[in-house]
């Protein structure tokens, strides 16, 4: 039996990587990683809180059943605009994209 | 016991993979890391025994959500592939550094000071019945979950037409 407070801490060291990474990387694909490491923390604790705190319930299980199935979502589109963003501005990193800016 | 041998082993890939993830300099190592990552997720549902997590998180993460991420570095340029060198600013990764160390004391400290600890209970090592997955997905009374599943069959659908609608090549005229 796995204390509940290890899987807390492992998300929450999971989540800020995820948010260092998000913040140093410029690359728009290494940024939409480290979005999908910050959603995986977010996962790992629904589905603890759901099995150690509230063993007989199954909130937490379809949370993050639907949480994966909306993220594949999100990182199609996201990669049709980068794919996008690529072929107008032939670059792949935040910097380029200053269109909307002035 | 074996359990927590397990969980470590599991959190040493998944924090190392991460950490190698958000450092390495080139893409496609980045993306095998965060392959690394869902595996050690995935490990951590079954852990957890919730096998059908598991699987589905193995099915669409490492098999879907990768794949495309692998098919857009090769289509976005060939020069990540052998190895682009990112510049990261120093200035950047301090500050990037110092929010994530205080964010996370943080989040560390409501945690662990918090005192729904106490009431975490001993449970027996069984799995969810696929049975009650099933009912509870497909039922509409208290508890169950068919708005959200076919809300989800809808969202993906337009996610699948507006994907094909964004990266479609545009006629020139």
């Amino acid at each position: 039996m796995v204390p509940v407070q290890c899987y807390f801490v492992l998300s929450a060291l999971l989540f800020f990587i995820g948010v260092y990474g998000f913040v140093t990387r410029r690359n728009l694909i290494a940024m939409l990683i480290s979005i999908e490491l910050v959603l995986n923390a977010v996962d790992i604790n629904f589905a603890a809180f759901n099995r150690l705190l509230f063993p007989g319930l199954n909130e937490g299980f379809f949370m993050t059943l639907f949480s994966i199935g909306v993220s594949a979502a999100e990182s199609a589109v996201a990669i049709a605009i980068i794919l996008n963003v690529y072929r107008k501005f032939k670059s792949d990193t935040v910097d380029a994209i200053s269109n909307l800016k002035h | 016991m074996a359990n927590i041998i397990m969980f470590c082993i599991l959190a040493v890939v998944i924090l190392g993979s991460a950490v190698m993830c958000v450092t390495t300099k080139r893409i496609m190592r980045a993306a095998t890391f965060m392959l690394f990552v869902l595996f050690g997720v995935a490990g951590l549902y079954f852990l957890l025994d919730y096998t059908y997590l598991g699987a589905a998180q193995i099915s669409v993460y490492a098999g879907g959500v990768t794949m495309i991420y692998i098919f857009a570095i090769q289509l976005v340029s060939k020069r990540t592939l052998q190895g682009m060198v990112e510049k990261i600013k120093c200035s950047r990764a301090i500050g990037a550094a110092l929010l994530s160390v205080v964010g996370l004391a943080t989040v560390a400290f409501v945690f662990l000071k918090n005192e729904f600890m106490c009431r975490a209970c001993e449970v027996v090592d069984a799995e969810v019945p696929i049975r009650t997955i099933g009912h509870a997905l497909v039922g509409s009374e208290k508890y169950q979950y068919v708005l959200p599943f076919e809300f989800i069959s809808i969202f993906l659908l337009a996610c699948i037409i507006g994907a094909l609608v964004v990266s479609r090549k545009v006629e020139e005229e």
